[in-house]
């Protein structure tokens, strides 16, 4: 396989975004939704022709710069069919006040960083990927102009983005000052004098820290809230599932490329900020009145759960984040469709304002209900299948790394105090008090037709899971996890 | 399709088939909610007769993979534990149907999860997979939580309505976290209960191990039994529960924790047991005596059925802490009799506060003269309740007696005066306030219930507490060879006395001399 049809993917989506820009030019203002159901339909095409091609199992390109193997794939599918959702949803007629032309084309350029970013095969690509996808969500994040809401979550999310970014940049400046490389593989082996440990280590937690700022965990997690609160609930919903998943992915290839250097230091870094982002989302959650800031609370409690499966250091364990993670995507995708069409994209979202939705839309009740079960990890759905295998990888682990004990523990006490709050917005759906001017709702076919396919793969992967769980075990297999790397070094 | 799915897919079916139907078809949801209760029912009857006892292995087993590279699968079949656990089952839901005649507002979603709630328990009753019996049991919690905050009755039904789904939950993860650390020790890579006792027997799990997971496992099915201390739960959220619900999570997916401890923790995890057994003997009579205690002072109808239920679970712990025979067979023949016994007292609650508006005992008073179906069916209840011969309560907790005797007689000394002295008190003294007495002129328009679906449900349950009260054979000797396996297999790791196990035998004789005089 030669270097550019290894980047077919991302050079279609390139030339997808190109063309609608191009069409969008002539189309008129009424018809802007057309041009986002046909990037949609597009990016649905380029996924499926994902499935048609024979893939190497790993191989790297352009001087290892980019790496494709079953993790990348994995997650490029996996942002391409979040990306499909967002821009349906941005379609709906509730993001016509906000979109226009522009908003389709950002979607799939950051689709194209989100992409790139899974094959990084080193910093440099790593970096470049997370930029452009962080300076687009700029963008995308005060995309309704007229909301200070939403230019106020812009700043915010452009200060912080940039300030860990250069955490981010600095680190890569002390890992390879310490190592002499950038590429992962050759990281992998590369041999640090004893006098430079120290900056290497200082490099690890500060590229951690720029990265975790994706994944929206803990210290990285301030922006969380206020900008799921302000931004239009497409780019929040883009926000929650391709950009955490990318923060994922670029942790596992980090993790992978170094751990056998500090073990220690990533057992602690991993269980620390899992420990501590799971307890402070759940408890700045709990008070929340506002549904698209509880999603950005909750999300750094997710972001939690996944480090759990990072912190065993299993390949199980990477799996088991893999699926919590698409498992997550789908309840998260379906919450902010439903906030779209209830609030409007751009408004905020009171829970209160939920009174008697079931009422007024029982497709959206079901909907609401169906996904805070999932994400509160009851069954039968995907949600409790995902904290069913993270709390199986970490006990696993747990003879090695005591440390995961505690972290059970913590994930335990997190699980339960979600319940609480995302129990309170079921209550608030079918008995709390429901709104004098409430009037039924009016659902257009394709946000039906969105939540239909997201219900059904929320109760698919909660009855069903066989088929992800080989997915995203088959997408780990090839990774050298940190215990293999140390096991290959002390021999 | 073999039976047992059949007893689990009639209400799941049924609940999608709701799903489609148009809310306002009333007459049609109520009918495919009582027939498919009634076809698990009727199916569960008949298993039940058609099981062999004492056979080897398991009967009506049906498996099939469910995700392979996990080791999870669908295995169901019946031993003599849960074989009249899911006849009890099948009946509670089929009477919980029957009496929710009561809801008159949204009747779709309520019996939806009413039928989710029924094929959840009996799913978790049949599995012999770990994970698909926590599964079906998850399946069974998550309508009781929306059913009360829904339908629920009281001022602090949202109070209670957190705390059950709080309370639980906790429990349930504990339990998850226990049964993923017996699969991780074992190290058999399966979740097949079957299977993970075969490799125990040959590789047990490590002491050290068994001693932190059995807690946990101890404490997580305790909670969800409402193992004293950890109680607080059950009254409040029965008293706030509709009937149906009430009924079902009393009666019915309550008894899934006792299962869990004689399915998981006490066979695969003996070390663990020998040392926490003790606590849970403990604990037990703190049920027996706290619940008792605190039920002689309400005045309120469903919350002294709350703490009675509490007090009873007392008598099953006590019995699995005994891991006698003798004491093990007695706890599941409480946990069968507990669950027709909780069934009809909730119905019967539920129907007194229909025609009283309250549940409050107060506001009750000479109702035997209106009521005579419903008032003779409350006195049977209540003499069931404080252990009079001739219901099976009464053999479960006798059973437990003699089998708890072998161990700690001060136990079995407070457990019965705990449970016969202060239950006699509780009980009688609610039939005084409730039945007996003057008529309260705004009572005087009360009636019995009409129609034979809804007379059906309390004659069904009454009918099966006296038949294995005075027939208790029928439960015995399906229960009495896995009870043997299971003491056999925990007390493996217990030094037994020579005594010990003379004694066992005797009372053993003399428990089937009991009953066979009896009969």
């Amino acid at each position: 396989m030669s270097g550019f049809s290894a980047i077919g993917l991302e050079l279609a989506v390139v030339a997808g975004a190109l063309a609608i820009l191009v069409i969008g030019v002539c189309v008129s203002a009424e018809r802007r939704p057309f041009l986002s159901y046909a990037a949609a339909l597009f990016v649905g095409v380029v996924l499926l022709s994902s499935f048609l091609v024979s893939w190497p199992e790993r191989q790297t390109f352009f001087e290892g710069t980019y790496l494709l193997d079953g993790l990348a794939l994995f997650f490029k599918r996996l942002f391409m069919v979040a990306a499909c959702f967002v821009l349906v949803l941005s379609a709906g007629s509730s993001m016509k006040a906000v979109v226009g032309v522009e908003f389709p084309v950002l979607v799939l350029i950051a689709l194209v960083g989100m992409m790139f970013g899974a094959s990084a095969g080193g910093f440099v690509l790593l970096f470049v990927a997370l930029e452009l996808v962080t300076v687009t969500f700029y963008v995308l994040v005060a995309f309704a102009r007229e909301r200070r809401r939403s230019l106020e979550a812009g700043v915010k999310f452009l200060i912080i983005g940039a300030v860990t970014s250069a955490f981010l940049v600095l680190g890569m400046a002390f890992v390879y000052g310490s190592s002499g490389t950038m590429n992962f593989d050759q990281l992998r082996v590369a041999s640090i004098d004893s006098g430079r440990k120290q900056l290497f280590d200082i490099g690890l937690v500060l590229v951690f820290v720029g990265v975790g700022f994706k994944l929206a965990a803990v210290p990285s997690q301030m922006w969380a809230p206020d900008v799921y609160e302000g931004a239009p609930a497409p780019v929040g919903a883009f926000l929650a599932s391709g950009s955490k998943a990318l923060g994922l992915v670029l942790i596992v290839r980090v993790m992978n490329s170094t751990a056998q250097r500090g073990e220690t230091l990533w057992a602690v870094l991993l269980a620390v900020s899992a420990a501590a982002s799971i307890l402070y989302g759940a408890l700045c959650a709990i008070p929340q009145k506002d549904l698209k800031r509880l999603l950005g609370y909750s999300s750094i409690v997710t972001a939690g759960y996944l480090l759990i499966g990072l912190a065993s250091g299993s390949k199980a364990g990477i799996g088991a984040s893999l699926y919590y993670m698409t498992a997550y995507m789908f309840a998260v995708l379906a919450v902010f469709t439903v906030v779209s069409i209830v609030f409007g994209a751009a408004e905020p979202a009171e829970i209160a304002g939920l009174g008697g939705l079931y009422k007024r839309s029982p497709v959206l009740a079901v909907a609401l209900t169906l996904s805070m079960i999932s994400l509160a990890g009851v069954p039968p759905l995907a949600g409790f299948f995902g904290k069913f295998l993270l709390v199986k990888s970490a006990v696993g682990s747990a003879g090695l790394n005591k440390g995961l004990i505690i972290l059970i523990g913590v994930m335990v006490v997190g699980i339960l105090i979600s319940i609480y709050y995302y129990f309170g917005v079921i209550r608030a759906v079918y008995w709390g008090a429901s709104l004098e001017e409430a009037k039924p709702i009016t659902v257009t076919r394709s946000e039906r037709i969105v939540l239909i396919m997201l219900m059904v793969g929320l109760v698919w992967l909660g009855l069903f899971p066989g088929r992800l769980v080989r997915a995203s075990s088959d997408a780990v297999e090839r990774i050298v996890t940190p215990r293999q790397a140390i096991a290959e070094v002390i021999k | 399709m073999d039976p047992l799915t059949i007893i689990i897919t009639a209400p799941l079916a049924a609940a999608g088939l709701i799903a489609v139907i148009p809310g306002n078809y009333r007459f049609l949801i109520r009918i495919i909610a009582l027939l498919s209760t009634l076809v698990s029912a009727v199916i569960a009857i008949w298993v039940f007769a058609a099981f062999v006892p004492g056979a080897s292995g398991l009967q009506f087993e049906a498996k099939s993979v469910w995700v392979k590279s996990l080791g999870i699968g669908y295995h169901v079949g019946l031993d003599g534990v849960n074989v009249g656990l899911v006849l009890m089952g099948a009946l509670v839901a089929f009477a919980a149907a029957c009496v929710s005649r009561e809801i008159v507002e949204r009747e779709k979603e309520y019996y939806l999860l009413l039928l989710l709630m029924a094929g959840g328990i009996l799913g978790a009753f049949v599995s012999w997979d770990m994970f698909a019996f926590y599964f079906f049991h998850e399946l069974a919690l998550v309508p009781t939580f929306l059913m009360i905050g829904i339908w629920g009755r009281g001022d602090d039904r949202v109070y209670a309505t957190y705390q059950i789904t709080l309370y639980l939950s906790f429990g349930a993860l504990l339990v998850l976290v226990g049964l993923i650390a017996v699969y991780v020790q074992c190290g058999a890579d399966t979740f097949d209960m079957v299977e993970l006792q075969r490799h125990v027997a040959q590789t047990p799990v490590p002491a050290t191990a068994q001693r932190w997971i059995f807690p946990l496992l101890m404490f997580g099915f305790g909670i969800l039994v409402s193992l004293w201390p950890f109680h607080s739960w059950a009254p409040t959220g029965y008293a706030a529960a509709p009937t149906g619900v009430a009924m079902l999570h009393a009666g019915v997916i309550k008894k899934f924790g006792l299962l869990g401890l004689i399915r998981v923790a006490l066979p695969l995890l003996p070390e663990g047991a020998r040392e926490w057994l003790p606590v849970m003997g403990a604990l037990a009579v703190g049920n027996l005596i706290y619940g008792g205690w605190v039920a002689m002072r309400q005045t309120d109808l469903n919350r002294l059925l709350g703490y009675s239920s509490v007090a009873h679970v007392g008598f099953a712990f006590l019995g699995l802490a005994s891991l006698t025979i003798l004491g093990v067979t007695g706890a599941v023949v409480v946990m069968i009799a507990h669950g027709f016994l909780a069934g009809l007292n909730f119905a019967l609650s539920g129907y007194l506060r229909r025609v009283v508006g309250s549940t409050e005992m107060d506001r009750m008073g000479g109702l035997l003269e209106k009521l005579p179906f419903i008032g003779a069916l409350l006195v049977m209840a209540m003499l069931a309740g404080c252990g009079v011969p001739g219901f099976a309560n009464f053999v479960g907790e006798l059973l437990v007696f003699f089998g708890a005797w072998e161990v700690d007689k001060t136990w079995v000394v407070f457990a019965a005066w705990a449970g016969l002295v202060v239950g006699a008190v509780y009980t009688l003294r609610a039939v005084r306030t409730i039945l007996h007495g003057p008529l309260r002129k705004e009572l005087a328009a009360a009636t019995d219930p009409v129609g034979a679906w809804h007379k059906s449900a309390y004659a069904g349950l009454v009918v099966a507490l006296l038949l294995f009260g005075v027939v208790p054979g029928l439960l015995i000797a399906r229960i009495k060879p896995d009870a043997k396996a299971v003491s056999g297999t925990a007390a493996k790791g217990i030094e037994m006395k020579a005594a010990g196990e003379f004694g066992i035998g005797t009372t053993g004789a003399f428990a089937a001399g009991g009953v066979g005089g009896r009969r």
